[in-house]
């Protein structure tokens, strides 16, 4: 009764938000985001919020914004959202006569590849929040885009690293049929290679199972006969990954995109001040933060660390130091995340994670790069197509 | 190393013979436990445990060292311990969740952060009363008064800033960006210059309290530890104006800072993820927590050296020390 008393007097004490200064600068952020089609799945316990993504860059306005009001910098979020079976042609038409310089892109692949081929460029940065497909950073890489989410590339090493270092290096790999199983099951191929694992056998779960009827007889079948240490899952979008566990032939575990599982953010995550973000994150949505609403945080909160520790809010100013060798920015997760100049690609330690408890975050110790750790994780340097400058 | 060991043996005997009344006790606040672990410094052993409420993290003395502020952030409360009757005696409306603090050297008005509403609280800590809130950036941390009075300086972890508040007019007047995520402010004795960490830039700030400018900034590198894993966090200036200790977080190092020049003139090993530090009467040791192995260090100052350590409750967090 006494706390509840005061805390009621402690809100009629609090100051209304000092009125922004005059002379203060504006820096406006377009925020495009297309919604998914998805497809139907058979785990389909948790929906996919309609603001995923959005509610990220939402906070990270108004955590900019505090402190905007003590350089003079405000910060704004334009919103512009389309549906799953919007034509690409109007998204880029939009884009191209937006004012905004900065502009955050929550597209599917597809989208996202028809506009960057469409855009000639040059005048905007554009920040990846959606699409991990490696492509985009070692095919269609240009000095313009950048990619806070984390690509197939470096989630699959964040596993294998843990694997290998646990010496659970013979793989079963069961991959889906969609799109992005695929590139997945890909991903933990290339990954397998380069920290030395070995895939002993593969499967392709063909969906004509509804596997929570008949997961119990057709798992153990699949899994039978291959002598394995993990069975590794491509399952993007939660199709039939949850059923594997248990199940399996020989008692094993079960990681890749269900069971142990890489991500950049996720609410298990509470260590480096993270339990904080967590929080002011929930309050404001509703629900917790997942790795979009993270990957369009950082994106934001890039723009409004140049913009603050650079002194200016000229465009061309902000986007030049977010890629120069000064910028740092602290993001919760113990260590101070850049921008790799060769892929645009933010560089950052990758979550492994089970639904309730977080069992590690990558990079593993040991594995080192000359530069930085957090480069081994994903495409490096030397494995780059395309060119930046 | 047998000598040491005699020379140390000698040394808890005179310690005992002369002690207990005059024994100076140490409070570490253990941040996943709840509670708050009693150690006398004399013969450095637990001597007791105080239940707390929930999440205790800052804790301090006033400066007549009768009460033991502790800050319980998951109650929202800052819980006032009267030493001499050995209980709680109320507790202060800090605001959500607070998290450092720091008493103004007339022992009235204690400075608050609270992390989860960007703000700085001012209390009255005789009429039990909140005097002033102030906007701050976002995640307020570290606080500091000058020991002249005039300033309350908070840092606040995501905006990356020093916030200076004037402390006669709660009014916040300037402020100073420094490296990524500013954890801890320390004033030198004069009140002319100011150490501020930075966790996630690696760095400490020297701050002119005049101009308010970062004058000089102190890097650290640790043979074998990459540069990542060195988080600056809590400062102690000694009495004698020659050293700063700095504990380095996951480094698993406190760094002995040469205050003229500004270098690190030795590296000591500690437990693992280091927080913050206190000294004993008289600087002769330097006691330090460490969040992830759950212990206390001692430093042999002398010496600059770490002779035991202490197991206490889980996470370990703030320490003070009353002589």
């Amino acid at each position: 009764m006494f706390r509840t008393l005061v805390i009621g007097c402690l809100a009629c004490l609090m100051v209304a938000t000092r009125a922004w200064p005059a002379g203060t600068v504006q820096v406006p952020v377009l925020y495009i985001k297309q919604q998914v089609e998805r497809p139907p799945v058979l785990s389909n316990l948790d929906d996919i919020p309609a603001d995923e993504g959005l509610a990220g860059a939402r906070l990270a306005v108004k955590d900019s914004n505090t402190t905007g009001r003590f350089t003079g910098q405000q910060f704004s979020l334009r919103e512009l959202a389309f549906e799953a079976a919007a034509d690409p042609g109007e998204i880029i038409g939009q884009l191209q006569a937006a004012e905004e310089h900065f502009v955050i892109l929550d597209l599917p692949a597809a989208t996202l590849e028809a506009l960057l081929r469409a855009d000639p460029g040059g005048k905007r940065l554009l920040f990846n929040v959606a699409a991990p497909d490696d492509r985009f950073r070692t095919e269609l890489c240009r000095n313009d885009l950048l990619h806070t989410l984390p690509s197939r590339a470096m989630l699959a090493d964040a596993l294998s690293q843990y694997l290998v270092k646990k010496r659970w290096t013979r793989w079963l790999l069961i991959e889906g049929s969609l799109a992005g199983d695929k590139l997945f099951a890909d991903a933990i191929r290339r990954s397998a290679a380069k920290f030395g694992a070995k895939i002993v056998g593969h499967k392709v779960w063909d969906g004509a199972r509804d596997a929570r009827r008949t997961a119990q007889a057709e798992v153990p079948r699949l899994t039978q006969g291959v002598e394995y240490d993990v069975l590794i899952v491509a399952d993007e979008w939660g199709d039939f990954g949850e059923y594997l566990m248990y199940r399996t032939w020989e008692p094993r575990p079960v990681a890749g995109t269900q069971g142990l599982f890489a991500t950049a953010w996720y609410r298990t995550i509470e260590q480096w001040g993270a339990s904080q973000l967590q929080a002011r994150f929930g309050k404001a949505a509703g629900r917790p933060m997942g790795a979009r609403d993270y990957a369009a945080w950082a994106a934001l909160r890039s723009i409004s660390e140049a913009a603050i520790r650079g002194g200016s809010a000229e465009p061309a100013m902000i986007g030049a130091y977010i890629q120069s060798p000064e910028f740092e920015l602290a993001a919760y997760k113990g260590r101070k995340l850049s921008y790799r100049p060769w892929s645009g690609q933010l560089r950052q330690p990758i979550a492994l994670s089970a639904a309730r408890s977080l069992v590690t975050q990558s990079p593993q110790e040991g594995f080192l790069h000359r530069e930085s750790e957090l480069d081994t994780l994903g495409f490096d340097r030397p494995e780059i197509q395309c060119k930046r400058s | 190393m047998l000598f040491r060991h005699w020379v140390i043996a000698l040394f808890w005997l005179a310690a005992g013979t002369v002690s207990s009344a005059q024994a100076a006790t140490a409070y570490v606040s253990n941040e996943k436990d709840n509670t708050v672990t009693l150690i006398d410094t004399e013969r450095m052993e637990v001597t007791g445990t105080i239940e707390v409420g929930q999440r205790p993290r800052g804790i301090i003395l006033s400066h007549d060292m009768k009460t033991l502020y502790i800050c319980a952030s998951d109650d929202d409360t800052v819980q006032i311990y009267d030493i001499e009757q050995q209980k709680f005696v109320g507790e202060l409306p800090s605001g959500a969740d607070p998290e450092q603090f720091a008493l103004h050297p007339d022992n009235r008005y204690l400075y608050i952060s609270n992390e989860d509403d960007n703000l700085v609280t001012v209390v009255d800590v005789e009429k039990r009363d909140v005097v002033a809130q102030i906007d701050v950036g976002v995640e307020p941390e570290g606080m500091a008064v000058s020991p002249d009075g005039r300033w309350a300086v908070n840092t606040s972890e995501t905006t990356n800033m020093v916030h200076w508040i004037d402390a006669k007019t709660f009014e916040l007047v300037d402020n100073t960006l420094v490296d990524q995520r500013p954890r801890h402010v320390e004033f030198e004795p004069d009140s002319k210059t100011l150490w501020a960490s930075s966790e996630i830039g690696g760095t400490v700030s020297i701050i002119d309290t005049d101009s308010k400018l970062v004058r000089h900034k102190i890097n650290f590198s640790i043979k074998g530890i990459h540069p990542d894993r060195v988080q600056p966090v809590g400062i102690k200036l000694g009495a004698d104006g020659r050293y700063a200790y700095v504990a380095l977080g996951p480094a698993n190092h406190v760094a002995v800072v040469d205050r003229k020049s500004y270098e690190v003139v030795k590296y000591i090993l500690v437990g693992r993820r280091v927080w913050h530090m206190a000294f004993t009467p008289g600087d002769r040791y330097l006691m330090t927590t460490n969040g992830v192995s759950g212990d206390v260090t001692v430093i042999d100052l002398a010496e600059l050296k770490a002779i035991k350590s202490i197991k206490v409750g889980r996470y370990p967090w703030g320490i003070t020390v009353r002589p």
